[in-house]
């Protein structure tokens, strides 16, 4: 439970944060798709731009973990297929309903039942991967 | 200070903010990613009778679980006391495309026609066709905005941006082909 409660805690704070830079907005994803503003671009590119500076600096530094173990993520396994298939599909989905994973929950706290589906709908959809996966091209 | 949280936050202050949650996830010994949280929670609710995929120990993943109920309570403080839930200022090219589709309101972080209670059941197929799209595409990709656009573009991980640009290639598709014809 301690290791496990500051998680709840950036959890509220990430909420806050993706909800006040209107990032859960379907409208802001609308505009996104259409290239008509930069805001999202901002959010993300800064966000990306900061990261990579960061993982950088840790790596040089060599910093560890709260756990002792490095702080630098295992590479993503190399393929192809099964991202740019993945991908266009999550895209699809996040065109349609202005939300991907973090804003759909952020939205259900909105008190929107609509999101309320959007969610079922999205484990039922992890449900169907992990049932499909072994006859998918990966 | 006031002023500042209930006016909505530029793209300067949420891109940075991005930045510092995903290195505290790392510090805290978890890869920042939240998509993941779709397979736990249907490995806890009984799904690995059905597929290995969802046979391991999901209290192992505890963490995600934890970080995404903070997220649904993140929504519930901000609409109820930080004016989460206001008019967008969208850019005006967008929403003379919006209305050519058949969005009618704009006051809202969502159009209420579409997503509130009056457009509720003329619009479930929206719903359940999207949120199926982005369960089976962000696990068909190992990982969603959260995961691949920020903590693997960060890690300058190829795959990451291999997925980013499917978002792209989707989102378009989405944008153009699939909701004109959902709403």
């Amino acid at each position: 439970m301690m290791k496990n409660f500051p998680f709840l805690i950036l959890g509220i704070v990430f909420g806050v944060i993706l909800a006040k830079g209107e990032v859960i907005s379907w409208f802001r994803i609308q505009e996104m798709f259409r290239f008509d503003d930069f805001h999202m671009y901002g959010v993300i590119g800064s966000a990306v731009v900061l990261g990579v500076i960061s993982l950088q600096i840790i790596k040089k530094l060599d910093l560890k973990d709260a756990y002792g173990q490095s702080l630098i993520p295992a590479p993503k396994p190399i393929a192809f297929k099964q991202y740019i298939f993945g991908g266009v599909i999550f895209g699809m989905g996040w065109a349609i309903t202005g939300a991907c994973p973090g804003p759909i929950y952020i939205l259900v706290g909105y008190g929107y039942s609509s999101y309320v589906i959007v969610l079922l709908a999205a484990l039922a959809g992890a449900f169907l991967y992990g049932i499909l996966a072994k006859y998918l091209p990966h | 200070m006031n002023d500042f949280l209930m006016n909505p936050w530029p793209w300067y202050v949420v891109g940075p903010l991005i930045t510092i949650v995903m290195v505290i996830f790392l510090y805290l010994g978890q890869v920042f990613g939240i998509s993941s949280s779709l397979q736990h929670i249907c490995s806890m609710a009984g799904a690995g009778k059905f597929s290995d995929y969802f046979r391991y120990d999901w209290k192992k993943k505890a963490p995600v679980l934890f970080f995404t109920v903070g997220l649904i309570v993140g929504g519930i403080l901000t609409v109820k006391f930080l004016d989460g839930d206001h008019y967008v200022a969208i850019a005006e090219e967008t929403k003379m495309a919006l209305i050519d589709i058949g969005v009618r309101d704009f006051d809202h972080y969502a159009p209420i026609g579409i997503f509130g209670e009056d457009g509720f059941w003329s619009h479930l197929p929206l719903y359940i066709i999207g949120g199926l799209l982005i369960g089976f595409g962000t696990r068909y990709a190992n990982g969603c905005t959260s995961g691949h656009a920020i903590m693997g573009l960060s890690n300058l991980q190829w795959p990451s941006l291999i997925a980013v640009v499917g978002f792209f290639i989707g989102g378009l598709i989405g944008t153009y082909f699939l909701l004109p014809w959902l709403i």
